[in-house]
Protein backbone atom coordinates (compact mmCIF):
# COMPACT_ATOMS: atom_id res chain seq x y z
CA UNK A 1 0.00 0.00 0.00
CA UNK A 2 2.76 2.46 0.77
CA UNK A 3 5.87 3.31 -1.34
CA UNK A 4 9.44 2.26 -0.12
CA UNK A 5 10.35 5.90 0.78
CA UNK A 6 7.42 5.72 2.97
CA UNK A 7 8.27 2.15 4.70
CA UNK A 8 11.37 3.54 5.03
CA UNK A 9 10.73 6.48 7.22
CA UNK A 10 7.73 4.88 8.80
CA UNK A 11 10.68 2.32 10.07
CA UNK A 12 13.26 4.27 10.69
CA UNK A 13 11.97 8.36 11.27
CA UNK A 14 14.69 10.81 11.64
CA UNK A 15 14.61 13.42 13.94
CA UNK A 16 12.46 11.49 16.30
CA UNK A 17 12.08 13.20 20.07
CA UNK A 18 11.81 16.60 21.76
CA UNK A 19 14.19 19.77 21.80
CA UNK A 20 15.00 20.46 25.01
CA UNK A 21 14.21 24.31 25.78
CA UNK A 22 13.14 24.56 22.29
CA UNK A 23 12.26 27.72 20.61
CA UNK A 24 9.00 26.83 18.92
CA UNK A 25 6.94 23.98 19.44
CA UNK A 26 3.50 22.87 17.35
CA UNK A 27 1.29 20.63 17.91
CA UNK A 28 -1.61 19.80 15.36
CA UNK A 29 -4.44 16.81 14.99
CA UNK A 30 -6.44 15.25 17.49
CA UNK A 31 -6.23 12.10 19.56
CA UNK A 32 -9.89 11.08 18.04
CA UNK A 33 -9.07 11.06 14.85
CA UNK A 34 -5.99 8.93 15.32
CA UNK A 35 -3.53 11.08 14.10
CA UNK A 36 -1.24 13.87 16.96
CA UNK A 37 1.78 15.66 15.43
CA UNK A 38 4.27 17.64 17.49
CA UNK A 39 7.46 19.13 16.31
CA UNK A 40 9.34 21.24 18.25
CA UNK A 41 12.59 23.30 16.69
CA UNK A 42 15.26 25.10 18.07
CA UNK A 43 16.15 28.03 15.83
CA UNK A 44 19.42 30.34 15.44
CA UNK A 45 19.57 33.46 13.07
CA UNK A 46 16.55 33.06 11.40
CA UNK A 47 17.83 29.69 10.66
CA UNK A 48 16.23 26.20 11.78
CA UNK A 49 18.86 24.49 13.32
CA UNK A 50 17.43 21.59 14.65
CA UNK A 51 13.70 19.95 14.49
CA UNK A 52 12.59 17.07 16.16
CA UNK A 53 9.31 15.67 16.33
CA UNK A 54 6.68 13.01 17.94
CA UNK A 55 4.14 11.07 16.48
CA UNK A 56 1.30 9.46 17.53
CA UNK A 57 -0.82 8.35 14.00
CA UNK A 58 -0.87 5.39 11.29
CA UNK A 59 2.25 4.57 8.80
CA UNK A 60 1.58 7.59 6.85
CA UNK A 61 1.25 10.18 9.63
CA UNK A 62 4.93 9.12 10.65
CA UNK A 63 6.68 9.04 7.69
CA UNK A 64 5.23 12.98 6.47
CA UNK A 65 6.24 14.43 10.02
CA UNK A 66 9.88 12.38 9.36
CA UNK A 67 10.28 13.76 5.72
CA UNK A 68 8.99 17.10 6.35
CA UNK A 69 11.47 17.41 9.20
CA UNK A 70 13.99 16.33 6.84
CA UNK A 71 13.06 18.76 4.48
CA UNK A 72 13.02 22.06 7.03
CA UNK A 73 16.17 20.78 9.07
CA UNK A 74 18.96 23.86 8.27
CA UNK A 75 16.36 26.02 5.85
CA UNK A 76 15.66 29.47 7.13
CA UNK A 77 12.45 30.13 8.79
CA UNK A 78 10.90 31.45 5.17
CA UNK A 79 12.43 28.61 3.21
CA UNK A 80 10.29 26.66 5.54
CA UNK A 81 7.05 28.07 6.00
CA UNK A 82 7.13 27.61 1.75
CA UNK A 83 6.84 23.22 2.60
CA UNK A 84 3.37 22.60 1.10
CA UNK A 85 1.98 18.91 1.56
CA UNK A 86 2.29 18.63 -1.88
CA UNK A 87 6.07 18.60 -2.01
CA UNK A 88 5.63 16.36 1.43
CA UNK A 89 3.70 13.62 -0.66
CA UNK A 90 6.27 13.81 -3.54
CA UNK A 91 9.26 13.67 -1.26
CA UNK A 92 7.55 10.60 0.03
CA UNK A 93 7.03 9.06 -3.71
CA UNK A 94 3.35 9.19 -3.04
CA UNK A 95 0.36 8.68 -0.95
CA UNK A 96 -2.26 6.63 -1.48
CA UNK A 97 -5.60 9.09 -1.63
CA UNK A 98 -7.07 8.35 1.68
CA UNK A 99 -3.65 9.59 3.62
CA UNK A 100 -3.10 12.81 1.70
CA UNK A 101 -4.20 14.49 4.89
CA UNK A 102 -1.62 13.23 6.66
CA UNK A 103 0.31 15.33 4.38
CA UNK A 104 -1.41 18.84 5.53
CA UNK A 105 -0.83 17.49 9.01
CA UNK A 106 2.63 17.48 8.51
CA UNK A 107 2.71 20.84 6.46
CA UNK A 108 0.28 22.29 9.38
CA UNK A 109 2.83 20.91 12.25
CA UNK A 110 5.63 22.73 10.85
CA UNK A 111 3.43 26.27 10.80
CA UNK A 112 2.47 25.68 13.97
CA UNK A 113 5.83 24.89 15.33
CA UNK A 114 7.07 28.45 13.42
CA UNK A 115 3.66 30.62 14.69
CA UNK A 116 4.87 29.14 18.26
CA UNK A 117 8.03 30.65 17.67
CA UNK A 118 7.19 34.15 16.52
CA UNK A 119 4.81 33.98 19.06
CA UNK A 120 7.37 33.87 21.94
CA UNK A 121 9.11 36.96 20.07
CA UNK A 122 6.06 38.82 20.41
CA UNK A 123 5.36 39.18 16.95
CA UNK A 124 1.70 38.40 15.36
CA UNK A 125 2.46 34.86 13.26
CA UNK A 126 -0.59 35.72 11.16
CA UNK A 127 0.12 37.54 8.65
CA UNK A 128 3.36 36.03 8.00
CA UNK A 129 2.85 32.44 8.44
CA UNK A 130 -1.13 32.63 7.62
CA UNK A 131 -4.11 31.42 9.57
CA UNK A 132 -3.95 27.67 10.68
CA UNK A 133 -6.28 25.13 10.65
CA UNK A 134 -6.62 23.67 14.17
CA UNK A 135 -7.52 20.33 13.58
CA UNK A 136 -7.82 18.56 10.31
CA UNK A 137 -10.77 18.83 8.76
CA UNK A 138 -11.54 15.42 6.95
CA UNK A 139 -12.82 13.59 10.07
CA UNK A 140 -15.18 16.11 10.91
CA UNK A 141 -15.38 14.93 14.22
CA UNK A 142 -15.58 17.55 17.16
CA UNK B 1 10.97 -14.44 6.19
CA UNK B 2 7.69 -17.00 6.93
CA UNK B 3 4.80 -15.46 7.10
CA UNK B 4 2.44 -16.15 9.85
CA UNK B 5 -1.18 -15.67 8.64
CA UNK B 6 -3.70 -14.76 11.60
CA UNK B 7 -6.26 -13.09 9.95
CA UNK B 8 -8.46 -15.73 9.59
CA UNK B 9 -12.15 -13.80 10.38
CA UNK B 10 -10.93 -11.71 7.39
CA UNK B 11 -10.31 -14.67 4.95
CA UNK B 12 -9.16 -18.29 4.75
CA UNK B 13 -7.09 -20.10 2.59
CA UNK B 14 -8.41 -22.69 1.12
CA UNK B 15 -8.08 -26.35 1.59
CA UNK B 16 -6.22 -28.68 -0.44
CA UNK B 17 -8.90 -31.55 -0.25
CA UNK B 18 -11.59 -28.23 -1.32
CA UNK B 19 -9.71 -27.18 -4.39
CA UNK B 20 -9.45 -31.09 -5.21
CA UNK B 21 -13.01 -31.25 -4.64
CA UNK B 22 -13.83 -28.08 -6.54
CA UNK B 23 -11.53 -29.07 -9.54
CA UNK B 24 -13.41 -31.22 -11.96
CA UNK B 25 -16.41 -28.24 -11.74
CA UNK B 26 -14.65 -26.33 -13.94
CA UNK B 27 -12.87 -28.45 -17.05
CA UNK B 28 -14.57 -31.65 -16.32
CA UNK B 29 -18.53 -31.65 -14.99
CA UNK B 30 -18.75 -27.92 -16.63
CA UNK B 31 -22.34 -28.19 -17.94
CA UNK B 32 -25.56 -25.90 -16.23
CA UNK B 33 -26.98 -27.43 -13.80
CA UNK B 34 -30.42 -26.43 -15.55
CA UNK B 35 -29.58 -28.34 -18.81
CA UNK B 36 -30.33 -31.72 -17.62
CA UNK B 37 -30.94 -33.41 -20.98
CA UNK B 38 -27.21 -34.45 -21.69
CA UNK B 39 -24.98 -36.29 -19.55
CA UNK B 40 -22.34 -33.31 -18.82
CA UNK B 41 -25.58 -30.79 -17.12
CA UNK B 42 -26.86 -34.06 -15.53
CA UNK B 43 -23.63 -34.45 -13.87
CA UNK B 44 -23.30 -30.92 -12.84
CA UNK B 45 -27.16 -30.97 -11.32
CA UNK B 46 -26.91 -34.42 -9.72
CA UNK B 47 -22.85 -32.56 -7.82
CA UNK B 48 -25.28 -29.36 -7.34
CA UNK B 49 -28.16 -31.38 -5.41
CA UNK B 50 -25.25 -33.42 -3.13
CA UNK B 51 -23.63 -30.11 -2.84
CA UNK B 52 -27.38 -28.58 -1.12
CA UNK B 53 -27.84 -32.01 1.00
CA UNK B 54 -24.40 -31.75 2.28
CA UNK B 55 -24.80 -28.07 3.29
CA UNK B 56 -28.14 -29.34 4.62
CA UNK B 57 -26.68 -31.90 6.45
CA UNK B 58 -23.91 -29.51 8.68
CA UNK B 59 -26.27 -27.74 9.40
CA UNK B 60 -29.18 -29.46 10.69
CA UNK B 61 -31.73 -27.98 7.61
CA UNK B 62 -33.37 -29.11 5.07
CA UNK B 63 -32.29 -29.50 1.41
CA UNK B 64 -35.13 -27.27 0.46
CA UNK B 65 -34.22 -24.75 3.37
CA UNK B 66 -30.86 -24.21 1.50
CA UNK B 67 -29.96 -21.29 -1.21
CA UNK B 68 -26.95 -20.20 -2.42
CA UNK B 69 -25.90 -16.84 -2.91
CA UNK B 70 -22.35 -15.28 -4.35
CA UNK B 71 -21.38 -14.28 -0.69
CA UNK B 72 -22.41 -13.61 2.68
CA UNK B 73 -22.97 -10.16 1.86
CA UNK B 74 -25.23 -11.24 -0.36
CA UNK B 75 -27.13 -13.91 2.24
CA UNK B 76 -27.38 -10.57 4.12
CA UNK B 77 -29.04 -8.45 1.93
CA UNK B 78 -31.56 -10.76 0.31
CA UNK B 79 -32.55 -11.83 4.16
CA UNK B 80 -32.36 -8.09 5.34
CA UNK B 81 -34.61 -6.52 2.15
CA UNK B 82 -36.24 -9.35 1.34
CA UNK B 83 -38.40 -10.13 4.22
CA UNK B 84 -38.54 -5.82 5.10
CA UNK B 85 -40.28 -5.59 1.35
CA UNK B 86 -42.41 -8.54 1.74
CA UNK B 87 -43.58 -7.14 5.59
CA UNK B 88 -44.00 -4.02 4.37
CA UNK B 89 -46.86 -5.27 1.87
CA UNK B 90 -48.32 -6.29 5.56
CA UNK B 91 -47.78 -2.71 7.14
CA UNK B 92 -44.92 -3.68 9.21
CA UNK B 93 -42.34 -1.07 8.42
CA UNK B 94 -40.03 -1.59 11.28
CA UNK B 95 -36.46 -3.53 11.89
CA UNK B 96 -34.71 -4.26 14.88
CA UNK B 97 -30.52 -4.99 15.06
CA UNK B 98 -27.42 -4.67 16.71
CA UNK B 99 -24.93 -1.50 16.55
CA UNK B 100 -22.46 -4.23 15.95
CA UNK B 101 -23.34 -5.70 12.94
CA UNK B 102 -21.38 -6.14 9.83
CA UNK B 103 -21.70 -3.52 7.50
CA UNK B 104 -23.40 -6.03 5.32
CA UNK B 105 -26.77 -5.72 7.30
CA UNK B 106 -26.22 -2.04 9.09
CA UNK B 107 -25.87 -0.49 5.17
CA UNK B 108 -28.62 -2.56 3.89
CA UNK B 109 -30.69 -1.46 7.15
CA UNK B 110 -29.47 2.09 6.35
CA UNK B 111 -30.46 1.95 2.77
CA UNK B 112 -34.25 0.69 3.96
CA UNK B 113 -34.05 3.66 6.14
CA UNK B 114 -34.08 5.69 2.84
CA UNK B 115 -37.07 3.85 1.64
CA UNK B 116 -39.24 4.81 4.46
CA UNK B 117 -38.27 1.66 7.05
CA UNK B 118 -37.64 2.57 10.47
CA UNK B 119 -34.48 0.79 12.48
CA UNK B 120 -33.55 0.25 16.18
CA UNK B 121 -30.25 -0.15 16.63
CA UNK B 122 -29.66 -1.97 19.78
CA UNK B 123 -26.80 -1.11 22.37
CA UNK B 124 -24.53 -3.42 22.85
CA UNK B 125 -22.59 -4.26 26.34
CA UNK B 126 -19.01 -3.15 27.44
CA UNK B 127 -18.32 -6.86 25.74
CA UNK B 128 -20.41 -6.17 22.67
CA UNK B 129 -23.30 -8.51 24.47
CA UNK B 130 -26.97 -7.57 23.00
CA UNK B 131 -29.50 -8.20 25.63
CA UNK B 132 -32.19 -10.01 24.85
CA UNK B 133 -34.47 -8.34 27.21
CA UNK B 134 -33.78 -4.90 24.69
CA UNK B 135 -34.56 -7.29 22.06
CA UNK B 136 -38.00 -7.85 23.56
CA UNK B 137 -38.58 -4.51 24.29
CA UNK B 138 -38.04 -2.77 20.81
CA UNK B 139 -40.56 -5.52 19.13
CA UNK B 140 -43.58 -3.14 17.91
CA UNK B 141 -46.96 -4.40 16.59
CA UNK B 142 -45.03 -3.36 12.78
CA UNK B 143 -42.19 -5.05 13.03
CA UNK B 144 -41.38 -7.21 10.58
CA UNK B 145 -37.54 -8.60 11.51
CA UNK B 146 -35.00 -9.29 13.97
CA UNK B 147 -31.44 -9.71 12.78
CA UNK B 148 -28.56 -10.31 15.22
CA UNK B 149 -25.59 -11.85 14.73
CA UNK B 150 -24.27 -15.10 15.79
CA UNK B 151 -20.69 -14.08 16.40
CA UNK B 152 -18.73 -10.77 16.03
CA UNK B 153 -16.12 -10.18 13.61
CA UNK B 154 -13.84 -7.87 15.31
CA UNK B 155 -14.11 -8.80 18.89
CA UNK B 156 -15.41 -11.96 18.77
CA UNK B 157 -18.33 -12.12 20.91
CA UNK B 158 -20.79 -14.71 20.78
CA UNK B 159 -24.75 -13.43 20.50
CA UNK B 160 -27.12 -14.77 22.69
CA UNK B 161 -29.26 -15.81 19.44
CA UNK B 162 -31.67 -18.79 20.53
CA UNK B 163 -32.45 -16.44 23.45
CA UNK B 164 -33.38 -13.84 20.86
CA UNK B 165 -34.91 -16.50 18.24
CA UNK B 166 -37.13 -17.82 21.23
CA UNK B 167 -38.29 -14.05 21.83
CA UNK B 168 -38.99 -13.58 18.24
CA UNK B 169 -41.13 -16.70 17.76
CA UNK B 170 -43.44 -16.19 20.66
CA UNK B 171 -43.94 -12.52 19.65
CA UNK B 172 -44.84 -13.49 16.05
CA UNK B 173 -41.66 -11.68 14.92
CA UNK B 174 -39.09 -12.89 11.94
CA UNK B 175 -35.71 -13.22 13.29
CA UNK B 176 -32.46 -13.50 11.00
CA UNK B 177 -28.83 -14.36 12.14
CA UNK B 178 -25.64 -13.52 10.36
CA UNK B 179 -23.52 -16.74 11.23
CA UNK B 180 -20.78 -15.93 8.74
CA UNK B 181 -18.24 -15.36 11.72
CA UNK B 182 -19.53 -18.73 13.59
CA UNK B 183 -19.75 -21.82 10.61
CA UNK B 184 -16.97 -23.72 11.13
CA UNK B 185 -15.43 -22.28 14.92
CA UNK B 186 -18.79 -22.78 16.99
CA UNK B 187 -21.69 -25.49 16.49
CA UNK B 188 -24.72 -23.79 14.05
CA UNK B 189 -27.58 -26.21 14.64
CA UNK B 190 -30.68 -23.79 12.52
CA UNK B 191 -33.34 -26.04 14.50
CA UNK B 192 -31.82 -25.60 17.89
CA UNK B 193 -31.64 -21.79 17.29
CA UNK B 194 -34.44 -21.61 15.71
CA UNK B 195 -34.04 -18.86 13.77
CA UNK B 196 -35.95 -18.39 10.37
CA UNK B 197 -33.10 -17.31 8.28
CA UNK B 198 -28.93 -17.88 9.04
CA UNK B 199 -26.32 -16.01 6.38
CA UNK B 200 -23.39 -17.95 5.69
CA UNK B 201 -19.84 -17.41 3.23
CA UNK B 202 -17.56 -20.31 2.32
CA UNK B 203 -14.06 -18.27 2.51
CA UNK B 204 -14.33 -18.07 6.06
CA UNK B 205 -14.35 -21.84 6.50
CA UNK B 206 -11.38 -22.61 4.34
CA UNK B 207 -13.74 -22.60 1.62
CA UNK B 208 -13.52 -20.65 -2.07
CA UNK B 209 -14.52 -16.73 -2.28
CA UNK B 210 -17.44 -15.61 -4.15
CA UNK B 211 -19.87 -18.13 -2.50
CA UNK B 212 -22.19 -18.22 0.35
CA UNK B 213 -25.48 -19.48 1.13
CA UNK B 214 -28.60 -18.00 2.61
CA UNK B 215 -30.10 -21.20 4.99
CA UNK B 216 -34.34 -20.19 4.60
CA UNK B 217 -36.84 -22.07 7.15
CA UNK B 218 -39.62 -23.28 5.10
CA UNK B 219 -42.75 -21.24 5.21
CA UNK B 220 -40.58 -17.96 5.20
CA UNK B 221 -40.58 -15.89 1.88
CA UNK B 222 -37.76 -12.99 1.26
CA UNK B 223 -38.89 -11.30 -1.69
CA UNK B 224 -36.95 -12.24 -4.52
CA UNK B 225 -33.50 -10.48 -4.57
CA UNK B 226 -31.96 -11.64 -8.21
CA UNK B 227 -34.77 -12.16 -10.97
CA UNK B 228 -33.86 -14.13 -13.54
CA UNK B 229 -34.16 -17.58 -14.55
CA UNK B 230 -35.71 -20.47 -12.00
CA UNK B 231 -32.56 -21.40 -10.21
CA UNK B 232 -33.11 -21.80 -6.57
CA UNK B 233 -36.25 -23.04 -6.94
CA UNK B 234 -37.11 -20.09 -8.77
CA UNK B 235 -35.88 -17.96 -5.74
CA UNK B 236 -32.31 -16.83 -6.78
CA UNK B 237 -31.84 -16.52 -10.10
CA UNK B 238 -28.40 -17.54 -11.84
CA UNK B 239 -26.48 -20.00 -13.10
CA UNK B 240 -25.26 -21.16 -10.41
CA UNK B 241 -21.49 -21.22 -9.44
CA UNK B 242 -20.97 -24.76 -9.05
CA UNK B 243 -17.00 -25.66 -7.98
CA UNK B 244 -17.95 -22.46 -5.56
CA UNK B 245 -20.93 -24.05 -4.38
CA UNK B 246 -19.30 -27.92 -4.28
CA UNK B 247 -16.19 -26.13 -2.36
CA UNK B 248 -18.57 -24.65 0.09
CA UNK B 249 -20.08 -28.02 0.93
CA UNK B 250 -17.26 -29.30 1.43
CA UNK B 251 -15.02 -26.48 3.22
CA UNK B 252 -18.51 -26.55 5.39
CA UNK B 253 -18.40 -30.67 5.74
CA UNK B 254 -14.91 -30.20 6.79
CA UNK B 255 -14.83 -27.96 9.34
CA UNK B 256 -17.84 -29.11 11.24
CA UNK B 257 -16.81 -32.74 11.28
CA UNK B 258 -14.69 -32.73 14.30
CA UNK B 259 -15.21 -29.53 15.13
CA UNK B 260 -15.15 -29.61 19.17
CA UNK B 261 -11.47 -30.76 18.19
CA UNK B 262 -10.52 -27.73 16.32
CA UNK B 263 -12.32 -25.72 18.06
CA UNK B 264 -10.05 -26.61 21.26
CA UNK B 265 -7.28 -26.20 18.89
CA UNK B 266 -7.92 -22.94 18.19
CA UNK B 267 -8.51 -21.63 22.02
CA UNK B 268 -5.80 -23.15 23.00
CA UNK B 269 -4.06 -20.58 20.57
CA UNK B 270 -6.20 -17.84 21.29
CA UNK B 271 -5.62 -18.27 24.87
CA UNK B 272 -2.07 -18.18 24.58
CA UNK B 273 -2.04 -15.07 23.31
CA UNK B 274 -4.37 -13.29 25.32
CA UNK B 275 -2.80 -14.43 28.55
CA UNK B 276 0.37 -12.48 27.49
CA UNK B 277 -1.15 -10.13 26.25
CA UNK B 278 -3.41 -9.23 29.35
CA UNK B 279 0.12 -9.50 31.03
CA UNK B 280 0.97 -7.06 29.67
CA UNK B 281 1.03 -3.05 30.51
CA UNK B 282 -0.93 -0.40 29.22
CA UNK B 283 -2.91 -2.68 27.29
CA UNK B 284 -7.06 -3.22 26.78
CA UNK B 285 -8.72 -6.73 26.20
CA UNK B 286 -11.63 -5.94 23.86
CA UNK B 287 -14.57 -8.70 23.71
CA UNK B 288 -15.95 -10.40 26.12
CA UNK B 289 -13.29 -11.94 28.92
CA UNK B 290 -15.54 -15.29 29.25
CA UNK B 291 -13.94 -16.59 27.19
CA UNK B 292 -16.44 -19.48 26.26
CA UNK B 293 -18.84 -16.74 25.14
CA UNK B 294 -16.10 -15.57 22.69
CA UNK B 295 -14.80 -17.00 19.29
CA UNK B 296 -12.16 -19.40 19.90
CA UNK B 297 -10.31 -17.71 17.43
CA UNK B 298 -10.70 -14.44 18.52
CA UNK B 299 -8.17 -11.87 20.35
CA UNK B 300 -8.65 -7.92 20.20
CA UNK B 301 -6.79 -5.94 22.28
CA UNK B 302 -5.88 -2.32 22.67
CA UNK B 303 -2.20 -0.93 22.75
CA UNK B 304 -2.36 2.59 24.22
CA UNK B 305 -0.65 4.74 22.20
CA UNK B 306 0.63 2.33 19.36
CA UNK B 307 -1.85 2.95 16.49
CA UNK B 308 -3.21 0.56 15.03
CA UNK B 309 -2.19 0.71 11.66
CA UNK B 310 1.40 1.39 12.69
CA UNK B 311 1.07 -1.62 14.91
CA UNK B 312 -0.18 -3.48 11.16
CA UNK B 313 3.20 -2.35 9.49
CA UNK B 314 5.36 -3.13 12.51
CA UNK B 315 4.28 -6.69 12.14
CA UNK B 316 3.86 -6.95 8.94
CA UNK B 317 7.75 -6.90 8.98
CA UNK B 318 8.08 -9.62 10.87
CA UNK B 319 5.92 -11.38 8.14
CA UNK B 320 2.39 -11.35 10.25
CA UNK B 321 -0.74 -10.62 8.91
CA UNK B 322 -3.63 -9.17 11.41
CA UNK B 323 -6.03 -6.52 11.26
CA UNK B 324 -6.92 -3.71 13.18
CA UNK B 325 -9.96 -1.15 13.81
CA UNK B 326 -8.05 1.82 13.90
CA UNK B 327 -9.80 4.65 11.07
CA UNK B 328 -6.25 4.78 9.31
CA UNK B 329 -6.41 0.91 8.76
CA UNK B 330 -9.96 0.78 7.93
CA UNK B 331 -9.35 3.39 5.09
CA UNK B 332 -11.80 5.50 6.05
CA UNK B 333 -11.57 8.24 9.07
CA UNK B 334 -13.45 7.00 11.85
CA UNK B 335 -11.99 3.91 13.86
CA UNK B 336 -14.68 0.63 13.75
CA UNK B 337 -18.10 1.01 15.34
CA UNK B 338 -17.83 -2.12 17.07
CA UNK B 339 -15.18 -0.63 19.02
CA UNK B 340 -17.22 2.51 19.43
CA UNK B 341 -20.80 0.71 20.43
CA UNK B 342 -18.81 -1.08 23.51
CA UNK B 343 -17.60 2.41 24.56
CA UNK B 344 -13.91 2.62 23.78
CA UNK B 345 -13.14 6.43 23.48
CA UNK B 346 -11.80 7.12 19.87
CA UNK B 347 -7.87 7.58 20.93
CA UNK B 348 -8.11 3.78 22.46
CA UNK B 349 -10.20 2.57 19.52
CA UNK B 350 -7.51 3.25 17.43
CA UNK B 351 -4.94 1.06 19.02
CA UNK B 352 -6.63 -2.14 18.41
CA UNK B 353 -5.09 -5.00 17.17
CA UNK B 354 -7.37 -8.21 16.12
CA UNK B 355 -5.65 -11.34 15.89
CA UNK B 356 -7.87 -14.49 14.26
CA UNK B 357 -6.36 -18.49 14.34
CA UNK B 358 -7.61 -20.32 11.29
CA UNK B 359 -7.23 -24.47 11.43
CA UNK B 360 -4.39 -24.43 9.68
CA UNK B 361 -2.18 -22.48 12.09
CA UNK B 362 0.10 -24.11 14.74
CA UNK B 363 1.12 -23.08 18.53
CA UNK B 364 4.04 -21.59 16.83
CA UNK B 365 2.52 -18.89 15.19
CA UNK B 366 0.76 -18.00 18.64
CA UNK B 367 4.10 -17.71 20.19
CA UNK B 368 5.29 -15.97 16.90
CA UNK B 369 2.71 -13.57 17.52
CA UNK B 370 3.06 -13.10 20.93
CA UNK B 371 6.57 -12.29 20.94
CA UNK B 372 6.68 -10.44 17.86
CA UNK B 373 3.16 -8.35 19.23
CA UNK B 374 5.49 -7.69 22.68
CA UNK B 375 8.00 -5.97 21.02
CA UNK B 376 6.11 -4.29 17.88
CA UNK B 377 3.98 -2.88 20.61
CA UNK B 378 6.96 -1.49 22.69
CA UNK B 379 8.54 -0.10 19.59
CA UNK B 380 5.56 1.64 18.55
CA UNK B 381 5.16 3.47 21.79
CA UNK B 382 8.84 4.14 21.92
CA UNK B 383 9.47 5.68 18.91
CA UNK B 384 7.71 8.52 17.45
CA UNK B 385 4.33 7.76 19.43
CA UNK B 386 3.70 11.02 21.99
CA UNK B 387 3.47 9.63 25.36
Amino acid sequence: MYSEKVMDHFANPRNVGEIENADGIGEVGNPKCGDIMRMSLRIRGGVIEDVKFRTFGCGAAIATSSIATEMIKGKRIEEALQLTNKAVVEALDGLPPVKVHCSVLAEQAVKAAISDYYRRQGIDPEPIVGKLEEDCHACGLE
Amino acid sequence: MSVIYVDNAATTPVSGEVLAAMTPYFTEVYGNPSSIFYSVGEAAREALDAARERTAKALNAEPGEIFFTSCGTEADNWAVKGTARRMAARGKKHLITSAIEHHAILHAMEALEKEGFEVTYLPVDAEGFVNPADVEAAIRPDTALVSVMMANNEIGTIEPVAEIAEICRRKGVLCHTDAVQAVGAIPVDVKALGVDMLSLSAHKFNGPKGVGALYIRRGVNPVVFMDGGAQERGRRAGTENLAGIVGLSVALERAVNGLDEKAKKLAAMRDAVLDHIAAMPKVKINGPLDRAKRLPNNVNASFEAAEGESLLLMLDMKGICASSGSACASGSLDPSHVLLAIGLPHEIAHCSLRISFGVQNTMDDARGVHGAGRDRAESARAQPALE
